[in-house]
């Protein structure tokens, strides 16, 4: 027998409960250490940024919802804001504030299934049960605004698909009224669980530095102590009027980035409030003729108005020769759309920059060296979500 | 693998055909086997609030060799396609698939170079539940019409359809 060291190939995935979706990890394992584990993906690659450039800037809004199908508003706000700085449009006050308003909740929610999902994969099953329940709230307010569960597309160029519902004030106030009244039961169910610790603290650490060379956003930056958030950085659709705080972690383990999602919740419901709070009055549309739709009321009883929307839902708007970039700051972290327009009422390129591919780079480093079952507690800590990876 | 194997061709069953299908009907384990949007709907159905234990179907099974339901939740890409089949060839019989969605029916809004349109393509699909992603009622209406048909299965018959393999 020879005396050399052997490691063993596994596959993960992709059907496995634990890589959210159709990931696989190929792992080079020595024993129960892993020596390299290397993510492959295109598993769920739907060509998503080609398909958009076979269509009018209208009709690509719900391809962007099927990419972080977590966060569908999010993804909607960023192409939009993409759209809206490419045909230089301005929209009203109230648009800003409600956009805000409800993508601070889609955070809520992409982050409640982050923490279901994390947690059952740690083992503790019931958290998901109680995740999902809250999540059901706002679920109910995007299917009063859109009229869908999830896929709602209702952040549209130039404003929203339909006028805010009757009862949303109502509606937001009861979320972040429970919400923050159950955060204390997760609190007690988890962030001083000593299982809980075990399993996360100084697991799949990653250093500020290596955090910054692998161009990670969202919670994966913020959790080694940098100070990076596209809502600070660059402010886009009035988020200058808002006070809230940045979480920070120190350590850069899956705990830390587990305390700062759970410290975004609370500062997205403080968000929401603001929003709530302060909504002004106004149209739900930009008032461009030729660009973006006219209100539903009068296009029904307006002749000028029925034409626009005619020829906008059946020709589109030619927008100018030019790119532009527009980054948010999703749930996953920096979520950025380039596009670029050709003078015709299609776009030439569209290019997405997801967080969830660009963080997933982060998972060799994250779980060299460690024990296979960490590998696991990394992939849920990324928060990945495999439609924004593959596209 | 099933009770079917073991009952010889002279037999005529009909109030044990009542009993293994009142029996199949009431504890399918489906695949805990997600692709895309659909899988978070699915797992809504299974949370909490809508809560599939009540018709005796909540044990997901991570491994396709304890499974005998296949909810296809998602758009399945030509990467997927292998997978998808070796999947559903590890389930033993009897097995039954569920497509979820207008992606997994019939390629959704997704008609482009990467998307398999209708997973029917490559396994047999016994229901197609419609919506994009369906709401978890839907699905739960989709189960039930499932167990509707399992319910008039006939040990004989199913025997007989075994020989239908994927594509």
């Amino acid at each position: 027998m020879s005396a050399e060291k052997k490691t063993v190939t596994l596959n993960m995935g992709p059907q496995h409960p634990s890589t959210h979706g159709v990931l696989r990890v190929k792992l080079e394992l020595d024993g129960e250490r892993v020596v390299t584990a290397e993510p492959i993906i295109g598993y769920l690659h739907t060509g998503i940024e080609k398909t958009m450039e076979s269509m009018l800037y209208y009709k690509a809004i719900p391809a962007t919802d099927r990419m972080d199908y977590l966060a569908p508003m999010s993804n909607n706000l960023g192409y939009c804001l993409a759209v809206e700085k490419l045909m230089d449009i301005e929209v009203p006050e109230k648009v800003k504030w409600a956009r805000v308003c409800l993508v601070e909740l889609t955070r809520v929610a992409s982050h409640l299934v982050w923490l279901g999902t994390h947690s059952i994969d740690l083992g503790a099953m019931s958290m998901l049960m109680y995740a999902f329940r809250e999540r059901e709230l706002i679920i109910d307010l995007y299917e009063a605004c859109g009229g869908q569960r999830m896929m709602t597309s209702y952040i549209r160029i130039g404003g929203l698909a339909s006028d805010l519902p009757a009862d949303f004030e109502k509606k937001v106030r009861n979320i972040i009224k429970t919400i923050r009244e159950k955060m204390k039961d997760y609190d007690k169910l988890l962030t001083e669980n000593p299982i809980f610790i075990m399993r996360t603290k100084g697991v799949a650490v990653i250093s500020a530095e290596d955090a910054i060379n692998y161009c990670l956003s969202g919670p994966m930056l913020r959790g080694c102590g940098v100070n990076y958030d596209v809502r600070k950085a660059n402010p886009y659709s009035g988020y200058e009027n808002f006070d809230f705080d940045v979480p920070l972690g120190k350590n850069g383990d899956a705990y830390d980035r587990y305390l700062i999602r759970m410290e975004e919740m609370r500062q997205s419901l403080k968000i929401a409030e603001q929003a709530i709070d302060g909504m002004p009055e106004g149209p739900y549309r930009a008032h461009v003729p030729g660009v973006v739709l006219p209100p539903k009321e009068d296009v029904l009883y307006k002749m000028e108005s029925m034409i626009f929307h005619f020829k906008i839902i059946t020709d589109g708007f030619e927008a100018p020769v030019g790119s532009v970039y527009q980054a948010i700051e999703s749930p996953k972290g920096e979520l950025g759309f380039y596009i670029t327009g050709d003078g015709t009422n299609i776009p030439r390129r569209v290019r997405v920059r997801p967080p969830s591919f660009v963080n997933l780079g982060a998972l060799p480093i994250l779980t060299e060296g460690h024990l296979l079952a960490d590998v696991v507690c990394a992939i849920g800590s990324i928060d990945i979500v495999l439609g924004e990876v593959d596209r | 693998m099933g009770l079917e194997e073991k009952i010889p061709d002279s037999i005529i069953l009909t109030s044990l055909d009542k009993m293994v299908n009142w029996a199949r009907k009431r504890s399918m384990w489906p695949l805990g086997f997600g692709l895309a949007c659909c899988a978070i709907e699915m797992i809504s159905t299974f949370a909490a609030h809508f809560d599939l234990a009540r018709y005796g179907m909540e044990v997901m099974r991570a491994s396709p060799r304890q499974a005998d339901l296949m909810i296809v939740a998602g758009r399945v890409s030509m990467k997927m396609v292998p997978v998808i089949k070796t999947l559903y060839e590890q389930m033993p019989n009897p097995k039954w698939v569920i497509s979820m969605g207008a992606c997994a029916s019939c390629g959704g809004v997704f008609n482009n170079y990467a998307i398999l349109q209708g997973v029917d393509r490559i396994i047999p699909v016994d229901i197609y539940v419609p919506g994009c992603p369906p709401r978890p009622e839907q699905l739960m209406d989709g189960i039930l019409k499932l167990q509707e048909i399992v319910e008039k299965d006939s040990l004989k018959k199913v025997h007989e359809e075994w020989g239908r393999k994927a594509v």
